[in-house]
């Protein structure tokens, strides 16, 4: 495996043009596993390669182990642990695991199931006697934002104020200096510390005040790793409310849209509702929410596919060109819910795999089966829909569907 | 088989008896099916019932979460076998191609798998070996005894042997708040797998979990009761330990007694056969109508100079079933290696310890990553300056980085630093408590002089 | 139901203890213990379970629902 250089393609898939349709270009990326670009950054596509390196310890998530570290948003702000390294990434999110799943508390998600339902179940009743219906605005975005603010103890009445900063977040992700206006990160930041205050505001209330929700736990807990410092616990509900939520509008839109273009496997889906649990693991596969790690480092000198990766450099990872690798997956653009070998990469792989994966898929699961029970006929407005700027986390911004006579 | 004909008719209306319905028997029994055989598929076991698998009944079962006769091994696929079970196999007859069973019976066959596993070594007085209380872990039954035993409440439980199998169930006392005695003749537990730098932080676990672990000991005596039951322990420091049960946890003899006068190259060490996972006779040559798989098997391993290594490992008798039902439905250009790097699991003390590679087969052993005190770690093995095997403490993640070290003959120690690298971490030996159960006494006998007459024979054929 | 887990393949990533926490259990920060009959009352879930294991390590009986295919073996030899 050589390594070529192949700029053209990563500038023309990050490029807003290609959002509705980024896998061709990801094909052409793959014929070089490896690429190293112009500016000695390097992007990695291909499957084998992607969860070789998500497995090598001497990749880093830590922005201070790039020789030149890329302006974020995340500033000087104490990063979140999706951005640490072991041993303080393995601390912090065990202690953040212990409030939300396995092995201390096994039973939340499956506890969460009846309310997933019953808020699903409630946005659907809305879309009576409406004809268009946008499934992102009416479903896909209401639906994980109640949940993650019910999980982490913020109140659903101020998503208008951090929908603001989330959105200014998100835009940043993939800020590039040498293409993007210096706005875009600054409203990054602005944004990171807008929401950093509101936070820690809410955190300053739970103090002292045992609750079931996450900041009051995190906030008052004491488990065998210590608690987390106000900062940390910022930093964390900071992450868990960004991805609770634009990574799971992103599932359940593309789901909706990859089901109605492919009418047979709804009508299929209609009659046998088990069917949604492959299903999803498909989408994860076939339209994931998030196609892109946009930035790692290499702690030291990092050898993938006979390519030595230097140390410092930064390194792109293709999550969602490696799960259309024709290599790793049988006839990969095809949208198989029956496909058996699906060991896709979705929710990253490794250390990093995905802190919400299990809410995530029951989500998307409850969100899907119920659209597809009660929307009658359903049809797009508009094919390809609208989508949202960012390359990375990619979704359609709207999703229009029409319908016979309400549900 | 010699032609293309002979091996279409073959798979089409061939003979295929698999002797050992186990894990490695069951996988090996679909994969034929898989690879489109449809001739007359025979399985003999010893025990009856369906194909189980066996790690959970030193975890699962021992706590009493499962019962024994729940793990029952699911199925991949529909398999349309003759089940012969209930009575083991006693010999194998090379010269009219038949399985001899117990009873008596023949059971004809084209091509036959061997795979019948390895059972427990007993305590070696039989007296005492049969007293109440004591108990050996292998069988469904075992574990079903075992587990009424300890659901009963002893006073104390002694476990002779710190492997992984004694260290597991010592772990399972811990939990159901039972006090145990572990006795390990070596100076640490699992050091005859892992080596001294693992074995102590083996021997630490087990202490934080309040075992009473002596090392260095050796259990000469099991002494009963009036009614026959277990009541006390004596070493051979003279020193006593006083538990109403005790489980012999001293490892396995692999079945193959009923291979004797076979002519195959079978003995304590296991079956020995090539990658393609055929049986060698005794000469050492590859036969081409007997496979072996799972943890009888002996077979070959590139990577570490080609020696000939038996594994009782899960994922082994998966892939050398698979192996070995390919190749016995295919022509030579078209056989598959059985060239996977080994993977070992064990749960105990509420660490998930793995490990990939031999890491018998190493001189140094280094902290990659982690603390070793946390008990969450990477340690690789190295021999001679490449890396050979890795073991982690609740670092599973980490390990397939190590597997591919371990394929592509990376330097040891490895040179780059990772995040979480101990700062002082040097090599160290890895310090093996001598060679392995390798040899007991000669075995076989060279006989003849010229090139075309020279043999082998058994050494106990030829005694007789 | 019958359930095996390939536990040299499991990393931990404990997806499936989230998902069926009453047929599979974290022994710890990252070993898994399961239950390989699981009640026919946690079909879903186990399902949901084995789809989402990262590793899929997970094997369920396929046989699952289809008993004539079950060649179930005979309770002796002495046939």
């Amino acid at each position: 495996m050589t390594t070529t250089e192949t700029p053209d393609t990563l500038h023309r898939i990050l490029d807003y043009s290609s959002r509705a349709d980024p896998y061709p270009l990801y094909a052409e990326l793959r014929r070089t596993p490896v690429a190293r670009q112009e500016d000695g950054s390097y992007v990695i596509s291909t499957y084998r390669e992607l969860a070789d390196i998500l497995h090598n310890p001497h990749l880093s998530s830590d922005v201070r182990n790039m020789s030149h570290p890329m302006p974020s948003a995340e500033g000087a702000t104490t990063p979140s642990f999706i951005n640490m390294d072991p041993p303080e990434h393995d601390r912090l999110r065990r202690i953040a695991m212990r409030h939300f799943g396995p092995p201390h508390t096994p039973g939340l998600v499956t506890a969460m199931e009846p309310a997933l339902t019953a808020t699903v179940g409630g946005l659907i009743d809305d879309f009576t006697g409406k004809e268009q219906i946008d499934i992102v605005d009416d479903l896909a975005y209401p639906f994980p934002v109640t949940v993650i603010c019910h999980l982490l103890g913020v109140p659903r009445e101020d998503e208008p104020r951090f929908r603001v900063w989330v959105n200014g977040l998100i835009n940043a992700i993939d800020y590039d200096p040498r293409t993007d206006p210096k706005e875009k990160l600054e409203n990054g930041v602005q944004a990171r510390k807008d929401l950093h205050e509101y936070l820690g505001g809410l955190l300053a209330q739970r103090h002292g005040r045992p609750g079931d929700d996450l900041l009051s736990r995190l906030a008052n807990d004491d488990g065998p790793d210590g608690r987390m410092t106000d900062e940390e616990i910022i930093s964390t509900a900071n992450l868990l409310l960004i991805a609770g939520h634009e990574t799971t509008v992103n599932l359940i839109a593309n789901g909706m849209l990859t089901l109605l273009r492919h009418p047979q496997i709804l009508e299929r889906l209609r009659g046998d509702p088990d069917l949604i649990v492959p299903l999803v693991e498909e989408l994860l596969r076939y339209e994931p929410p998030v196609h892109i790690i946009p930035w790692r480092a290499a702690y030291s000198d990092v050898t993938v596919a006979d390519t030595v990766i230097p140390k410092g450099s930064q390194i792109m990872l293709m999550l969602a060109s490696g799960s259309r690798d024709p290599d790793r997956f049988h006839d990969p653009d095809r949208f198989d819910p029956d496909r058996r070998d699906n060991q896709h990469l979705g929710f990253g792989s490794g250390i990093h795999l995905c802190f919400g994966g299990p809410l995530a898929r029951r989500e998307a699961q409850i969100a899907l089966g119920e659209l597809v029970r009660r929307l009658d006929r359903p049809r797009l407005v508009a094919d390809p829909p609208p989508y949202r700027r960012s390359p990375v986390l990619r979704g359609p911004i709207h999703l229009l569907v029409e319908q016979n006579g309400g549900c | 088989m010699t032609s293309a004909d002979n091996l279409r008719a073959f798979r089409r209306g061939g003979r295929i008896v698999i002797v050992g319905a186990s894990l490695a028997g069951l996988r090996a029994a679909e994969s034929l099916r898989d690879e489109g055989f449809t001739g007359s598929l025979t399985m003999i076991g010893d025990e009856l019932g369906e194909p189980y698998d066996r790690p959970p009944l030193s975890k699962q079962v021992l706590t009493g979460w499962v019962p024994a006769g729940g793990t029952t091994l699911p199925r991949r696929r529909d398999i349309d076998a003759e089940w012969l079970l209930g009575v083991p196999a006693s010999g194998l007859d090379l010269a009219t191609d038949h399985v001899r069973l117990a009873d008596g019976r023949e059971v004809p066959f084209d091509r036959v798998l061997i795979s019948t596993g390895v059972r427990a070594r007993p305590w070696f007085v039989e007296s005492e070996a049969a007293l109440d209380g004591v108990f050996v872990v292998r069988t469904r039954e075992h574990a079903e005894g075992l587990q009424r035993a300890l659901a009963a409440g002893p006073s104390r439980v002694l476990v002779i042997g710190a492997g992984f199998t004694g260290s597991e169930i010592a772990s399972i006392c811990r939990e159901r708040n039972i006090p145990v005695t572990v006795a390990e003749l070596a100076p640490y537990p699992l050091v005859g797998a892992l080596g001294a730098m693992i074995g102590e932080v083996a021997a630490d676990l087990q202490r934080a979990h309040g075992v009473d672990l002596r090392c260095g000991v050796k259990v000469t005596r099991l002494e009963g009761d009036a009614q026959g039951r277990f009541r006390r322990a004596h070493f051979d420091d003279g020193s006593t330990v006083d538990a109403d049960v005790a489980v012999v946890a001293l490892g396995g003899i692999r079945n193959t007694e009923w291979l004797q006068g076979s002519g195959l190259a079978a003995g304590v060490w296991g079956v020995a056969c090539d990658t393609g996972c055929r049986a060698m006779d005794l000469n050492g040559l590859i036969t081409d109508d007997v496979f072996v798989a799972g943890d009888v098997a002996r077979c070959p391993n590139p990577v570490y100079e080609y020696r000939l290594i038996s594994l009782e490992h899960w994922a082994n008798a998966v892939e050398q079933a698979q192996v070995a039902a390919h190749n016995m439905v295919h022509g030579q250009a078209d056989r598959w290696p059985h060239l996977s790097i080994p993977r070992f699991w064990s749960i105990q003390f509420g660490v998930n310890i793995k490990s990939v590679g031999v890491p018998t087969f190493a001189d140094e052993v280094v902290v990659t990553q982690g603390s070793v005190t946390d008990h969450r770690f990477v340690a690789a093995y190295g021999y001679q300056g490449r890396v050979t095997a890795a073991v982690t403490f609740n670092n599973a993640k980490w390990l397939d980085h190590y597997r591919q070290l371990i394929e592509t003959a990376a330097p040891f120690p490895p040179p780059c630093a990772t995040p979480d690298q101990p700062v002082d971490t040097k090599p160290v030996p890895v310090d093996f408590p001598g060679p392995t159960l390798l040899a007991q006494g000669a075995t076989v006998v060279v006989t003849g002089h010229d090139p075309g007459e020279r043999r082998v024979t058994a050494a106990h054929q030829h005694h007789r | 139901m019958r359930v095996v887990v390939d536990l040299s393949r499991c990393e931990g990533y404990a997806q499936c203890a989230f998902l069926a926490p009453d047929a599979f259990r974290m022994h710890g920060e990252e070993a898994l213990m399961y239950d390989p009959d699981p009640d026919d009352a946690q079909r879903d879930r186990v399902l949901r379970a084995a789809a989402a294991c990262p590793v899929q390590a997970i094997l369920v009986d396929l046989l699952e629902g289809r008993p004539e295919e079950r060649d179930v073996p005979v309770a002796a030899a002495s046939s």
